[in-house]
């Protein structure tokens, strides 16, 4: 390899013979025979030469660089051994650090094992363990907790390099191991198991505190929930050699004075052609060990050989040869803000002239090489970064060196950044709102039994008490998801037994999902306690800034670099451990059904087509909006398929890839067998053909990032994989043209796919290996011209909300502007989500007929925007043409079934019969009007919807087309609400019959008086009458007073009670605040008062003021109760034994009473003669029993009494001896 | 009426172990004469309750009610009129109301085959002249029917006719809310029309259009005809309120008889609480200028 790089710097080679040569396996034409004998005995390292060339800077930086990592040795020629199998060499050799992509097989050093182990191979803990694991460190919501297995660095395999010099290996106290040495005030670390560092290309960090680094933590990320090492600006509150091993001290202190010098001298030498960043700092001490050594152009070592680099390296970047554009631009950034170089140990390194065009001598002499190559490969990246946001751009047309080494460039990017058009970010503060209650899926009707129903509605309860207490509490230290609520959702779960009531508590679930987390900001915004920006948030004033970032160190930086693992973010984590506590096979099940369900139907979902004819901005409006709910459709997908990835992958998930390649292979036999939870490769197949796959990639890249580490070994996924790497290598972004995808679209795909491909699961060299059956990729999208992809769908904000580590960028330059200098810069707005509109179900097509192809066509020269109206209106009329026969005709058939049953029960009496015997007989009477259904939904779709149409059309819709929407709007609508109607009528009718029945069969039982509107006051009453609670309390109190014991000066004067039945009445009348048992007991209470005005002991009344009492209530109970005035309990043996208890007995008020009561009508004789009989039954005084059966003859006797006669009965003082003489 | 915890504790203090009787609430009011009778009345009940709650268990272990049983017999049988249940009831600590249910109770086990259904005792707690008294009409003051009356009619606390007040003073307070929406015009879909819609759980009223109260907006309003403490309250917010929120979104609660001021601060969450209608409603305008 090393061969192919000398013979391109030699320039034996061009640089455009050797891209060819690399992304081609077949020579091609326009191959200069010259070059292609040059290059054609190193064709079976074709494949390696990338590999070697990102190896090759990565060293080469790395030694230049005083943060670089002594590499170890390489072994030597092993690239012929091909790793035949993925995974089937031992994944220990991973372990080996420093190198970007370690040759294959390399048996680690021993001594690198143990400290290997504990960085890198460390993995995640499974599932299981992660519930009990999970510690107080507060992993979950930082950027590692999410329990996937992460390695520790990321190196494709085939990098033979044989010629790639050996260096020497030194092994200094590593300053960025923070574990080692943390930093002031940081959060102590868990155990060394917990570190779970990515084992992803981590940039170099580019800082002088990294200067004495060892190998652990360079190009592999910081342990995740340190601060990663990319910003410096972290470390900078930290005293200069603070945690130093005493002897490392003093070293470090020579340096810095030697470097010191060296930038003296720099600065006065006579070609400051570039502003210094230090100049000017007004933080001399604490600058000073950040200060950035001046690149100047006229120090780059060799031009020549730096520009053939950057070139061929920028060639591999446009041709996608590279896994991660954006983790090499990252690289780049770092070279081009490099703050300084370390002195050169060995003086065997100075350049020497002869070596200059061989890889003898180093690439990166100086700060000044780095940054003319870094230069030079940005010019030649400018395309993308002008993509990059507008905080990017200005940070780097900001940029003194970059100015220096390219004022060209410096000038088109400030111009970028003058075009780019500022995003406003209209997001609302997400908050947790429910999922609504609906009833046309959540009442008791979408359910098995009413108990299912009753217990669905608590475990609704039990779920959102859960996410407050979540919400409460996730951010306290020391706090558990599995402690604080793992049991209560055990036993929540428990309560799901029946099939259907999982799937209710799935729909809520991914409902809240989806409304909880779509927005992207790490799900979660600020209410749930995403750390802010701290880079951003530099420059600005000390006081604040230093407090900021005395925060930060206690609370790690919640990005994960350039290439940060799949998390959890913010409300994510709650419904990720909401499902690992439930730990429920059903719900799993469930969910992954339903969250199949919902990707299918959002991945198919149609999305806005362009209106090619609009140009003006009426049509921009509509794209606004067109490309939201793209964003919201591709936001939600991601969700979503990264929860059904989590689920579908949990089973499988372990700590480590299977350690024997026996075990690894009866392992593959079996997974082979298992279905895929989502026909990915179908749907990846089909968002190609229909060119979708800005759609579809995205979220199939979610999914596929929580996958384990078998999968990318089954042979299904092999494919996906497979397609996927041909999809990332056609999406040159210098191609442009019709059919071709749009550029942010291409950049989106590329920043997904290149992050998928850092995946510590997906294999290392799945990358490099299949390049070799690259030809075959061609897509058929002949079936689709207008396809999403050629649309731009894509903004700059989706881009970053979808690749928030593209912002790593940004932050890289702004740790370089506040490290550099004092003076403000690197604000980046902060991108924050959209808000999400509601998505409308796709409206359900029918193709049916040559009316329905006419009506195609019809569409088919008209604007989208017509038919989506039409459409639309259908289906909206359709529905509520349903709504509609429901609310009359339905009602109507009910109300008929009401009387018809009211009829039944007067007929068969109380008892009714067999409730389902009448429902039957209901039924049959009833369900035949259903017929009329169609008609009314016939004639509903026709009036309504032509109105619908015309109002959404936009007014100078010529009038046939006009017509013909109409037409065709009132032909769907009808169509589909007939389709509901004559399947659904007669059960519906049934249902809602079967419905009032049992209500009505209900409310025939205690309390027949509840039925019916009763709230009959005149309009002109104003409601003054007093409170029925106020007279029920007031009633008592006088039963209370009458019944006794009651203190001396109490007592019942008889114009209070009168008072209070006239209130009674006046209450009686106006009803407004009265409800029916309120009236019952009034009623009832009425009559025991009645039968304690009886006694005369009790009272003061006289005879005629009882008399006028008993009056007043005989009219209430005649004219005002409207409920059934339980007067037989005047008769019953405790009043009348009330009566009995005084001497002398006074039987003439109940005889009064009893003719009354006959007379009024408020009592049958019969009755009354039935109750006086049973009366006598009782046992008795002998006396009384005598005078009581007097007293029955004489009602008997005189049965319709005349006013006179009472008179009398009245005048004559009553005792036992008249009342006996007058029988 | 909105208290404070420390007002509210003031009064709550010279309620323990006060006999559930008008002259009781008398002198309460006497006492806290700037407090509305209903307020302190709502406050004394659920004082009270609790209380019982705390001692239920004491009065119902079989020793308990046999001697209770044997001393409402002695008592009946000595004293003509005087109020023996009341006597004791007072005299033990307990409710009179709940004090002639288990005497009732006892005296129908005595006196029937089977022992008597709840439904049963709860019917003839109702209507105490179904009790089969089986006493001689002279003895009429000493019938267990005459006894369990005034049991119910003395005790303001517990009781088929305070079940009967309270229900009545809630749907009183559910009726003018709903005038009060109907005069503000704001559109609402009541208890029934949920119910009959299927709704596994009904707030009072939903807004068919949610309007704004001092800023928080609200979906649904439940009427609380009760003076709210942290007990109850918090009872309300795990069986109603939190529902409501979880189905229907945030809300207002409004506790006519005012509410302890502390316990207002799920505002932000979505749980309002108001002791009166609100007058700061600001709702949704229709049509741009």
């Amino acid at each position: 390899m090393a061969a192919v790089l000398e013979s391109l710097l030699r320039e034996e080679v061009s640089v455009a013979a050797a891209v060819r040569w690399i992304a081609r396996s077949a020579q091609s034409s326009e191959d200069d025979p010259g070059e292609a004998a040059a290059l054609s005995p190193l064709r079976p390292l074709r494949k390696e030469f990338v590999p070697f060339l990102l190896n090759f800077l990565r060293e080469q930086s790395s030694r230049v660089l005083p943060q670089g990592p002594p590499t170890p040795a390489k072994a030597p020629g092993s690239s012929a051994a091909l790793p035949g199998r993925p995974g089937g060499p031992p994944r220990g050799s991973r372990g080996a650090r420093s190198q970007l992509f370690p040759p294959t097989q390399l048996p680690s050093p021993a001594a690198e094992v143990p400290s290997a182990r504990r960085g890198g191979r460390r993995r995640g803990p499974g599932p299981a363990r992660e519930r009990g694991g999970r510690g107080p460190a507060g992993l979950e919501e930082g950027a590692g907790g999410e329990g996937l297995p992460w390695a520790a660095s990321r190196r494709p395999r085939g990098s033979g390099s044989p010629g790639s010099p050996s260096l020497a290996r030194s092994d200094p106290p590593n300053l960025s191991n923070l574990e080692e040495f943390p930093p002031v005030g940081s959060v102590p670390l868990g155990p060394a198991g917990r570190t779970k560092p990515s084992r992803r290309i981590n940039p170099t960090p580019v800082s002088e505190e990294r200067s004495l680094s060892k190998p652990k933590t360079c190009f592999t990320s910081p342990p995740i929930n340190c601060v990663p090492s990319s910003q410096p600006s972290v470390l900078d509150t930290s005293p200069w050699g603070h945690g130093l091993p005493p002897g490392c001290r003093s070293l470090q202190e020579e340096r810095e004075m030697l470097r010191k010098e060296r930038s003296k001298q720099l600065q006065q030498s006579p070609t400051p052609a570039c502003p210094t960043p230090e100049s000017g700092s007004p933080l001399p001490s604490r600058i000073g060990n950040l200060t950035a050594e001046p690149a100047d152009p006229a120090g780059v070592s060799s031009h020549r050989r730096l520009e053939l680099v950057a070139l061929i390296y920028s060639s591999c970047l446009a041709e996608n040869l590279v896994p991660n554009l954006f983790l090499e631009l990252f690289f780049i950034l770092q070279l081009l803000t490099a703050r300084r170089m370390v002195a050169v140990k060995d003086s065997d390194l100075e350049p020497s002239p002869g070596a200059l065009d061989s890889l003898e001598s180093p690439l990166f002499q100086s700060v000044h090489d780095c940054v003319f190559f870094a230069v030079q490969v940005l010019e030649h990246q400018f395309q993308v970064l002008s993509c990059l946001d507008k905080g990017t751009l200005k940070l780097l047309a900001e940029n003194e060196r970059l100015l220096c080494f390219s004022p060209a460039l410096q000038g088109r990017l400030q111009a970028a950044y003058e075009s780019s058009v500022a995003k406003v970010s209209l997001a609302m503060p997400p908050s947790a709102q429910a999922v609504s209650f609906q009833p046309e899926t959540d009442n008791r009707a979408n359910f098995s039994s009413d108990r299912a129903f009753h217990t669905f509605k608590k475990q609704r309860d039990v779920f959102y008490e859960v996410l407050r207490e979540w919400e409460d509490h996730h951010e306290q230290p020391g706090w558990d998801f599995e402690k604080g609520l793992g049991s209560r959702i055990r036993a929540m779960m428990g309560q799901l037994s029946a099939a259907c009531s999982h799937s209710h508590f799935v729909r809520l679930f991914q409902k809240q999902l989806l409304q909880m987390c779509q927005s992207p900001g790490g799900a979660g915004g600020p209410v749930l306690g995403e750390a802010p920006d701290v880079l951003s948030m530099l420059g600005a004033d000390k006081l604040g800034r230093l407090r900021r970032l005395q925060e930060r160190l206690v609370a790690p930086q919640s990005s994960g670099g350039p290439c940060p693992p799949p998390t959890f973010p913010g409300c994510q984590g709650f419904f990720r451990d909401f499902i690992l506590s439930a730990s429920s096979f059903q719900f799993n099940q469930h969910l992954m059904d339903s969250l199949s369900l919902k990707i299918r139907e959002l991945n198919g979902l149609a999305l806005p087509q362009p209106e090619p004819s609009d140009e003006d901005g009426e049509s921009d409006v509509d794209w606004q909006g067109e490309r939201r709910q793209f964003a919201v459709v591709l936001l939600s997908l991601r969700l979503l398929a990264k929860f059904l990835g989590f689920v579908a992958f949990l089973p499988y998930r372990g700590p480590e890839p299977p350690p024997t390649r026996e075990l690894q292979d009866s392992i593959l036999a079996l997974r082979s067998q298992v279905p895929p939870a989502l026909d990915v490769l179908a749907l990846l197949q089909q968002g190609l053909r229909a060119r979708r796959a800005v759609l579809t990639v995205p979220w199939l890249v979610e999914f596929l990032s929580l996958a384990d580490h078998i999968v990318p070994m089954l042979d299904y996924y092999r494919s996906v994989f497979t397609l996927l790497l041909h999809l990332h290598r056609s999406l040159v972004l210098s191609k442009e043209g019709e059919g071709e995808m749009c550029f942010l679209n291409k950049l989106l795909l590329l920043a997904v796919l290149g992050w998928l491909f850092q995946i510590p699961t997906v294999p290392e060299d799945l990358f490099f290996l299949e390049e070799g059956q690259l030809e075959a990729f061609e897509v058929d999208t002949v079936a689709s011209e207008h396809g999403l992809d050629g649309m731009p769908v894509v903004d700059q904000h989706l881009l970053y909300t979808c690749c928030p580590y593209i912002g790593e960028l940004r932050k890289l330059l702004a740790s370089w502007v506040s490290g550099s200098s004092a003076r403000s810069g690197g604000f980046v707005r902060k991108i924050t989500p959209t808000t999400t509109t509601s998505l409308g179900a796709q409206p359900p097509r029918t193709t049916q007929g040559l009316q329905a192809q006419l009506a195609q066509a019809f569409f088919h020269n008209q604007p989208p925007s017509l038919r989506r109206t039409v459409e639309f209106v259908a289906e909206r009329i359709g529905s509520n043409c349903v709504k509609h026969i429901k609310a009359t005709l339905v009602a109507d058939l009910v109300r008929q079934a009401e009387s018809l049953l009211q009829e039944q029960l007067v007929m068969q009496g109380q008892e009714g019969g067999d409730p389902a015997q009448l429902l039957e007989s209901l039924c049959s009477q009833l369900c035949p009007h259903g017929a009329q259904a169609l008609t009314q939904g016939r004639e509903f779709c026709q009036k309504k919807s032509p109105g619908a149409v015309r109002a959404l059309l936009p007014e100078e819709t010529p009038a046939a087309v006009l017509s013909s929407a109409e037409h065709i709007a009132v032909g769907l609508a009808t169509e589909k609400a007939c389709a509901w109607l004559s399947a659904n009528i007669t059960a519906l009718i049934r249902r809602e019959v079967k419905a009032a029945v049992s209500r009505l069969l209900r409310a025939q039982g205690p309390e027949p008086a509840a039925r019916g509107e009763r709230r009959g006051c005149s309009r002109a009453c104003e409601h003054h009458a007093p409170l029925p609670s106020h007279l029920i309390s007031e009633i008592k109190d006088v039963l209370s007073l009458a019944a006794g014991p009651r203190d001396p000066e109490e007592g019942v004067s008889p114009e209070h009670l009168e008072q209070l039945l006239g209130q009674l009445g006046q209450m009686l009348q106006c009803r407004q605040f009265l409800c029916p048992p309120a009236e019952q007991h009034l009623a009832k209470c009425s009559v025991e008062l009645a039968s304690l005005l009886g006694p005369p002991a009790q009272h003061q009344l006289d005879r005629g003021q009882a008399r006028r009492l008993l009056h007043m209530l005989l009219s209430l109970w005649k004219d005002n109760f409207q409920v059934p005035v339980p007067l037989q309990l005047l008769l019953s043996p405790r009043n009348v034994g009330l009566l009995a208890d005084t001497r002398p007995r006074e039987w003439d008020l109940l005889l009064f009473l009893l003719r009354e009561l006959v007379e009024k009508g408020l009592m049958g004789q019969t009755e009354i003669e039935a109750c006086l009989g049973s009366l006598r039954e009782a046992q008795w005084p002998g006396d009384f029993s005598e005078e009581l059966a007097t007293l029955f003859n004489l009602f008997l006797a005189e049965p319709h009494v005349p006013e006179p006669q009472l008179r009398a009965c009245e005048l004559v003082q009553p005792n036992r001896g008249t009342v006996l003489a007058q029988s | 009426m909105i208290l404070t915890k420390a007002q509210y504790d003031e009064i709550a203090q010279c309620l323990v172990s006060v006999p559930p009787t008008r002259q009781s609430l008398r002198k309460l009011k006497q006492r806290f004469p700037s407090q509305s009778q209903a307020t302190l009345l709502s406050i004394f009940s659920q004082e009270y309750q609790k209380h019982i709650k705390r001692t239920h268990a004491k009065h119902h272990t079989s020793e308990a009610i046999e001697s209770y049983y044997q001393r409402y017999l002695n008592g009946v049988g000595k004293n003509g009129a005087a109020p023996v249940l009341l006597e004791l009831a007072n005299e033990v600590d307990y409710a009179p109301s709940l004090m002639a249910r288990i005497i009732l109770e006892r005296f129908l086990q005595e006196h029937e085959e089977t022992p008597p259904s709840k439904s049963v005792i709860n019917s003839m707690l109702r209507d105490p002249s179904q009790i089969p008294d089986g006493v001689l009409a002279n003895q009429v003051y000493q019938s267990p029917s005459l006894i369990c009356l005034q049991c119910v009619v003395n005790d303001c606390c517990y009781g088929p006719l305070v079940d009967c007040i309270k229900h009545a003073i809630g749907h009183e307070h559910e009726v003018l809310l709903r005038d009060l929406l109907l005069e503000k015009n704001l559109s609402f879909l009541d208890e029934d029309q949920l119910r009959a819609k299927g709704y596994d759980k009904t707030p009072d009223f939903i807004l068919q259009v949610p309007v704004a109260v001092e800023g928080h907006i609200i979906h649904w309003i439940e009427s609380k005809a009760s003076f709210g403490d942290e007990c109850s309250h918090h009872a309300y917010l795990h069986d109603q309120f939190w529902s409501y929120w979880n189905r229907f979104g945030p809300g207002l609660v409004i506790y006519w008889y005012g509410f302890i001021q502390e316990l207002d601060c799920n505002r932000d969450r979505g749980i309002l609480l108001k002791a009166c209608f609100p007058t700061d409603i600001v709702t949704l305008c229709h049509g741009v200028a």
